[in-house]
């Protein structure tokens, strides 16, 4: 049984992915409505393990749970409806609009499409709204991703990698967000090449190495 | 015991039946009247066709829908259906040899486009299909659960493949053992014989299926000691970072 | 299920709108391939109608396999389909939206396409109008049936091989109920076992799609 006050719960987890293990038994409990950074190298395992937090890769073995859902037993469809996903690569459709991408989330989920003016406002891509998604820069695009989240609203967002691509700008943006975010009670896990640098934050910070925890520090 | 008793028994009875059908098919039943010793293909071609089109085929598409329904999920019933269904295209292509060194001097040529001859070779691409999906995914569940959805598609073209190409052409014989009376066409020693041959091709696909099934279990056992390895050295990667 | 499916078939049919893969380059496959079909026969030949409606119904064939392709290439990268999967869509609804924005282009295809047959391989007016009804249907069925393929075959090693292998002995039985409600409706015939088979076909598409496609795209 997971513990309510833990958004994230992992015991042993390994992932395989055909035959070779992406996660290599990690353990890791990570506390409601807070913010912690995946670091590692390439390879370290950092996006299997968001991949097997949304629900987006099924538990080999070990035991473990993210936003109240068995990861073993319970229903994945479920814990993808609580979780957003912010892919390090495009995440929306490239030949629609900003609008367009942002209506579709909106009416796949029931919400009303007057959200969508407010949340282009709030990450600045107002100017920007019939812009086709694959005229966008990469800055964009990721704010664009955020957009999608701030409609969704989820519980746990899970980010790639998110600041790769970004200038000092777009970074502080990241970070003026995530910051509201945790604020407003979700839970936020970052992937990173590197630690973050906004001291305000105050990350927990993971570091993977090997499909392992090599290193844990709050 | 019942169970080990007859595991132990399958393999020479199916061969002491093979036995039986090659010497009473080849040497013991009369020519016929009409096709002479072509005839004799009669001990062959439709037991092969029965266990193709019915027994492993039908296997594989029970196997998967247990693989697919959450109560009996489990790798054995992915294994057997995997088994069974390479077994099946086995089948199916000697079902369309055996058919077509009947067809050339029955018909004049070796492919004719018959409606059963042509259903069987549509119900081959399916198997062969199965067989390269099960190759395109390296993931056991993924492939597990993509043979299976296949498998079943595959299961329920079956009747309209069969209509569809019985309405567009027949060449192929009709009943040829029982009447719609049934009464049996077939006498004597030739219809003993192609029982005989019905049920020792039957038991010979549930010989091969254990065969196969024992060796696809022993495949699986070296790939997960290989896992261990594999988690061994994933780990190291991580002590050497 | 319906709203989703609404959804979805606007959302491909909006991009196909956008992109026009479908104008400027199915389109020009398809007559290409009827002319190819002429040439392959040879000038004597090559407006017999008998062969017509064999033709046009393997060239929708062809074009049904691109279109299948695309349907999944619309779906984008893998973190797009991560970031749709985080919707929760209902999958029967993801099922029927993909085929019928498949449909629709299909039938495009299809009505352009039954113009071909007509000049190129000189098919009766008549008959191919009297064909129509049954070329639609027969085209939902191929639609409904490529969109589950489309699924099985994505995400593997080699898509775009495997899906031929995988798709053609289920598209047989509707390519020789096409062939010949297409022949019976230029010459003369009972049309009634065809239409049977297609729509047996395309309901069982339908009942196996709404089924079972969210097993598929769970892996």
């Amino acid at each position: 049984m997971s513990s309510p006050s833990l958004v994230v719960e992992l015991h042993d987890a390994v992932v395989l992915v055909g035959g070779f293990p992406l996660l290599a038994g990690v353990n890791l409990d990570i506390e409601r409505a807070t913010l912690s950074v995946i670091t590692g190298a390439n390879g370290a395992g950092k996006t299997s393990l968001l991949r097997l937090l949304g629900g987006l890769v099924p538990l080999s073995s070990g035991t473990g749970s993210a936003s109240g859902v068995d990861l073993k037993s319970g229903d994945l469809r479920e814990l993808r409806r609580r979780v957003g996903w912010l892919g390090h690569e495009g995440s929306f459709y490239d030949d629609l609009t900003v609008r367009e991408n942002l209506s579709f989330a909106a009416k796949a989920l029931g919400r009303p499409t007057d959200d969508i003016t407010r949340v282009l406002e709030r990450v600045g891509l107002s100017s920007r709204a019939d812009t086709q998604a694959k005229r966008l820069s990469a800055g964009q695009r990721r704010r664009l991703g955020l957009a999608w989240l701030l409609l969704r609203r989820p519980e746990m967002w899970l980010l790639d990698e998110p600041y790769a691509t970004l200038d000092d700008e777009g970074r502080t943006f990241f970070d003026q967000l995530i910051g509201d975010v945790v604020a407003s009670g979700a839970s936020v896990i970052v992937s990173a090449h590197d630690p973050l640098r906004s001291e305000a934050l105050a990350p927990r910070t993971i570091t993977l190495a090997g499909g392992l925890v090599a290193d844990d520090q709050s | 015991m019942i169970k080990q008793l007859s595991q132990r028994l399958l393999g020479p009875v199916t061969l002491v039946l093979m036995a039986l059908t090659l010497w009473l098919g080849l040497w013991v039943t009369p020519q016929d009247r009409v096709q002479g010793n072509l005839v004799r293909l009669l001990y062959v071609h439709p037991a092969v066709a029965w266990v193709a089109l019915y027994v492993s085929f039908g296997t594989s598409v029970i196997a998967s829908c247990l693989y697919l329904w959450k109560r009996t999920r489990s790798i054995a019933m992915d294994r057997i259906a995997y088994c069974a269904m390479e077994i099946s295209a086995v089948f199916l292509a000697l079902t369309l040899i055996t058919g077509s060194i009947w067809g050339r001097p029955a018909w004049g040529v070796w492919w004719a486009w018959d409606a059963r001859l042509t259903s069987t070779a549509i119900l081959l691409v399916f198997a062969l299909g199965y067989l390269a999906l099960r190759r395109a995914n390296d993931d056991p569940e993924v492939r597990a659960r993509r043979s299976a959805v296949f498998a079943i598609i595959a299961a329920i073209n079956v009747p309209i493949d069969h209509f569809s190409v019985d309405w567009w052409h027949t060449l192929h014989q009709g009943a040829s053992v029982f009447t719609e009376n049934g009464n049996f066409l077939v006498h004597g020693s030739m219809l003993a014989t192609l029982f005989i041959s019905l049920f020792g091709f039957t038991l010979l696909f549930f010989w091969l299926l254990r065969a196969r099934y024992r060796l696809e279990v022993r495949r699986d056992e070296r790939q997960s000691s290989s896992l261990e390895e594999a988690l061994e050295q994933r780990r190291r990667e991580g002590a050497v970072h | 299920m319906i709203r989703i499916a609404l959804l979805v078939a606007g959302k491909d049919l909006r991009i196909e709108r956008r992109s026009r893969v479908l104008l400027w380059q199915v389109l020009p496959f398809g007559v290409m391939a009827l002319v190819l079909c002429g040439l392959a026969l040879g000038p004597n030949h090559a407006g017999n109608s008998s062969a017509g409606p064999g033709l046009f119904y393997l060239v929708m064939l062809l074009v049904t396999l691109l279109m299948i392709n695309r349907s999944q290439v619309i779906e984008g990268s893998p973190g797009t389909r991560a970031s749709v999967a985080t919707l929760g869509l209902d999958p029967a609804g993801v099922f029927l939206g993909k085929a019928l924005a498949l449909a629709v282009e299909l039938w495009l295809m299809s009505i352009v396409l039954l113009g071909g047959a007509v000049l190129l391989l000189h098919t009766q007016f008549s008959g191919t109008l009297k064909a129509l009804p049954s070329v639609l249907v027969i085209v939902t069925a191929l639609a409904a049936a490529g969109t589950l393929y489309g699924a099985l075959s994505g995400g593997g090693q080699g898509p775009a091989t495997l899906l031929p292998v995988l798709s053609f002995p289920a598209f047989a039985p509707l390519l020789i109920a096409g062939e010949r409600s297409y022949f019976d409706a230029l010459h003369g015939g009972a049309l009634w076992q065809w239409w049977l088979i297609s729509l047996v076909a395309l309901a069982a598409y339908l009942a196996i799609g709404i089924l079972l496609y969210g097993v598929l795209e769970e892996s």
